[in-house]
């Protein structure tokens, strides 16, 4: 997105640092989102990097060949809720290491993205319409930060969603008691592998419509560097937000603004240490995670069972 | 290390069910799969010539291998190997470049340790994290790549800059008789010597030293360790060092033998490819000899698979993908096989 600041003075880097974390949080929105769904069940779906290429590939090339971006959304999703069920299936394996098995999702997931996107890295793809909400406004630089994809209030709405459904509903109810102690879950009579599989599965679905925006939104282009490691500081923005999905979504544009901060100090002529400057959310999310982490693993609002056998 | 049963079958079973696997992925795309495997193994091991492509492939991945096989013995996953290449390829350009003027043998071995030093502290800080903050070395790992490939970017477009680079950005060259050779007659450079090498000592670095004893320990229990008293936070910090100066020396070998400058190439993914490596070979040096070359001879032939049937650079990936998931998959057999002499055998992981 273009953006003229220069009109603003210092107020053109605030414009643009609110509109880039408006733009910029969506993927990191459904992403959190979904591994807060996984991770509320007691287990981690590292391989989001994964599924966020594949969604952003399927996304992409089903908006091209069918016409309709929205049904690329959906089949991101489906794509999603495919890679998700087999993390999920072999996450369920005795012996077999979540954390590994992310690694192996991350490099198979973005294979199959790259394998089918070949033939798309050229042309555009029907984009998703924008809501324009800027029109008030005189200033082009305001009037462009406030043209927002629908996909930024489907994740609003999403993360009070699920909000809900982890404090009053009684699927929330059985995710909980899955994620922080499974035997117990299991003496209640839930079945916790099915629950699981469902919250895993549904996690991938999710977060494989980050990957829809990536490419259905300006400039709506697919390239293999598309998610550039977005899919994995959205697992640790997890951490941050202390499983919470509507602190995820607080953090998502956190880190939607720090993305911003490289191309908004570009547009005002500062670009001695671009690549130091878009590295910022890289940084942020290390900083982040060495400041709320803490070694004897008792975390607040932490699942029990997480990281647990 | 005593072979037993399971642990040659286990493994060489789930690389053939994922190679049945990717066989029906290529015939349901109306490619014939035999014809890929054919193509896959004339380019990497139907020749002498194919044999030397695939052993300057494997250096790297020798070296990168290790760089999660030997933290992994400590009870870490490291997967920042792809940050240690490029910081360690960094390092390298540095200290080759400051020493142009001394003896050509001063200043490799300045640029093997300035490797070294780089590779093993990059790492070394993601294990530490881990030990100390509880920061998951996995995510720690990947930030890190990301920061080194910015670092990279930056320095090379900057400070480091020859001036004469205009389209792709590099660093000054190496002056030539500064480079490792080949092996005569080959075009196999002399950095699969570092990769070997490397590998043996780290065989007898984890099987046949306290060292490697105490890291096992610290690596099966933490508890236990503690207990006999072992300084576990500094064993695993030494183990992601090593780990860390291994990938760091990969990356010193692409620089001071196959581009003779610091260029964007230090980052080709050896480091991603390198985790596979360790992983499919259970996290054993020696293995990580045998599955370097495999794989190797695998990267080698992505050329050859887009020439003759048309298919993307990336199928290869989707194969590694596929072989990845079948070797996590392969451990859950470990404990049902009943087969004399083998028993359970969990990975630290």
């Amino acid at each position: 997105m273009q953006l003229p600041p220069e009109s603003l003075g210092g107020w053109g880097l605030v414009v643009a640092l609110c509109g880039g974390a408006m733009r910029g949080s969506i993927p990191y929105m459904f992403v959190s989102l979904g591994e807060c769904l996984t991770e509320k069940s007691g287990k981690i779906n590292l391989g989001m990097e994964g599924v966020l290429l594949m969604g952003a590939m399927t996304a992409f090339g089903v908006s091209d060949l069918t016409g309709s971006p929205w049904l690329g959304v959906l089949a991101a999703a489906a794509a999603g809720l495919l890679l998700g069920a087999l993390h999920a299936w072999m996450t369920q394996q005795p012996a077999v290491n979540d954390v590994a098995a992310g690694i192996a999702m991350i490099l198979f997931g973005s294979g199959l993205a790259f394998f089918f996107g070949k033939r798309f890295v050229a042309p555009m793809a029907p984009q998703l319409p924008l809501l324009n909400l800027g029109g008030w406004s005189h200033t082009p630089a305001v009037a462009s930060a406030l043209r927002i994809s629908p996909l930024f209030f489907v994740g609003i709405a999403l993360s009070f969603l699920l909000h809900w459904v982890f404090t009053r509903t009684r699927w929330g109810l059985q995710i909980r008691a899955t994620g922080d102690d499974p035997q117990a879950a299991r003496a209640l009579g839930i079945d916790v592998n099915r629950v699981r599989f469902f919250a895993i599965t549904a996690g991938g679905g999710l977060a494989a419509i980050g990957g829809a925006h990536l490419t259905l939104y300006f400039p709506g282009i697919w390239s293999e560097g598309i998610s550039g490691g977005q899919g994995l500081m959205a697992v640790a923005l997890v951490i941050f937000a202390r499983w919470s999905p509507r602190r995820c979504l607080a953090a998502a544009l956190l880190f939607g603004g720090a993305q911003a901060l490289g191309p908004s100090l570009q547009s005002l002529g500062i670009n001695g240490y671009y690549h130091l400057f878009n590295a910022s959310p890289y940084l942020l999310t290390l900083a982040v995670m060495i400041a709320t982490c803490s070694p004897n693993r008792s975390l607040t609002g932490m699942p029990g069972a997480l990281g647990k056998k | 290390m005593k072979l037993k049963g399971p642990d040659l079958f286990v493994p060489l079973g789930a690389v053939a069910a994922a190679m049945l696997v990717f066989g029906v992925f290529c015939a349901a795309l109306g490619v014939n799969p035999l014809g890929v495997y054919a193509s896959l193994w004339k380019a990497g091991f139907g020749s002498w010539y194919s044999w030397q492509n695939t052993l300057v492939r494997a250096s790297p991945l020798l070296l990168c291998g290790l760089c999660t096989a030997l933290p992994a013995r400590a009870g870490i996953i490291v997967i920042g190997n792809e940050g240690a290449v490029v910081v360690g390829g960094l390092g390298a350009i540095t200290a080759g470049l400051s020493t142009a003027q001394m003896p050509s043998l001063v200043s490799l071995t300045f640029m093997v340790l300035a490797a070294m030093l780089c590779g093993g502290l990059w790492i070394a800080f993601s294990v530490a994290l881990q030990h100390y903050r509880g920061v998951s070395a996995v995510i720690s790992g990947l930030l890190l790549n990301y920061l080194a490939i910015a670092l990279m970017n930056q320095l090379i477009e900057g400070p480091l800059r020859d001036p004469s680079s205009f389209n792709s950005p590099a660093t000054f060259p190496l002056p030539l008789d500064h480079r490792l050779g080949f092996f005569s007659g080959t075009h196999v450079h002399h950095g699969l010597l570092f990769g070997v090498i490397g590998c043996l000592v780290a065989w007898f670095l984890v099987e046949r030293t306290t060292f490697g004893f105490s890291m096992k320990v610290a690596g099966g229990n933490v508890r236990t360790a503690k207990l006999v008293g072992l300084p576990v936070g500094r064993l695993v910090v030494m183990a992601g060092f090593l780990g860390g100066a291994c990938a760091g020396i990969a990356g010193m070998v692409e620089v001071a033998a196959v581009h003779g400058r610091g260029n964007e190439s230090l980052n080709a993914g050896y480091g991603y490819t390198g985790i596979l490596v360790a992983f499919l070979a259970r996290q054993s040096p020696l293995g990580v000899m045998l599955f370097s070359v495999l794989v190797g001879g695998l990267v080698a032939g992505s050329g050859m698979l887009q020439r003759a049937h048309d298919l993307p650079d990336a199928t290869i990936t989707v194969l590694e993908g596929t072989l990845f998931l079948f070797i996590l998959l392969s451990d859950t057999v470990y404990g049902r096989l009943k087969i004399p002499g083998g028993k359970a055998n969990a990975v630290a992981a």
